[in-house]
């Protein structure tokens, strides 16, 4: 049984547990091969920033787990336009070559899944 | 229908656990199946037996252990989220070199895949204290 799993975060990389959380939920969805993608809103977005360097702060380098995704066949990646207009950033800067959507779009995405996970 | 919920938040610091015990209430209520209820980031915490709450205030992880007497309940705890937040069953206290376990009697330790597959059984699924 394949379902379309969507799995949307707000969070930014760190400061919380909410983007490694997510991705390990990613990560399974993918290990019992259902289709997922995932939709980074607001602050989310900069979990794509490269080069990050958490090591001051004790914290993992989600950069490793995310290059990863592409070996779990994770590859729909959606970050929403006006968080991107918001902090001054453009998809094709990002990690992972996110798909920006609009308002629209992204209602669009959400309403074509089978289940929808926030974190 | 078939129904699954997710719970991220820990059950005294947000409403959530205690909404979706009631959610969890109607849905048996309602004559649906309720597959799984899956307990992940501080969710894990509704299954510390060890939580004490003052006498005129609800207990939550005992009020999900009431409603898994009354109707047949899979309370799933995510084992990695459980183990970094201290709730432990026998076993994993033995793995762990701890003394003490404290997973509440009706709830199970097991991996996320419970979640996924839950997910995919399930016609709705249903996150209670997300975006956290």
């Amino acid at each position: 049984m394949n379902k379309r799993f969507l799995l949307i975060c707000s969070r930014p990389p760190y400061g919380s547990s909410a983007a490694r959380d997510l991705l390990d939920i990613a990560l399974t969805c993918s290990v019992f091969e259902q289709s997922v993608s995932l939709l980074l809103m607001g602050d989310a977005i900069l979990q794509l920033l490269p080069e990050q360097n958490p090591t001051a702060i004790r914290q993992k380098n989600l950069n490793a787990i995310q290059s990863s995704l592409a070996l779990y066949d994770i590859e729909s990646i959606y970050v929403d336009a006006e968080a991107l207009r918001f902090h001054g950033l453009s998809a094709e800067t990002l990690l992972l070559k996110p798909q920006a959507l609009e308002p629209d779009a992204l209602q669009q995405l959400i309403r074509e899944q089978d289940v929808v996970l926030p974190l | 229908m078939i129904f699954t919920l997710v719970v991220h938040a820990s059950p005294v610091q947000h409403q959530a656990p205690e909404t979706a015990l009631r959610f969890a209430r109607a849905v048996l209520e309602a004559g649906h199946t309720l597959h799984r209820v899956f307990f992940y980031r501080d969710g894990v915490l509704n299954g510390n037996t060890l939580v004490s709450s003052p006498a005129d205030e609800s207990n939550i992880p005992e009020d999900w252990q009431a409603l898994a007497k009354e109707y047949p309940l899979d309370l799933v705890v995510c084992i990695a989220a459980a183990i970094r937040r201290g709730v432990l069953d026998a076993n994993e206290a033995r793995r762990y070199d701890k003394n003490q376990h404290n997973l509440a009697p009706g709830f199970e330790l097991s991996g996320l895949g419970q979640l996924v597959e839950a997910a995919m059984l399930s016609d709705r699924v249903i996150t209670f204290g997300g975006r956290g």
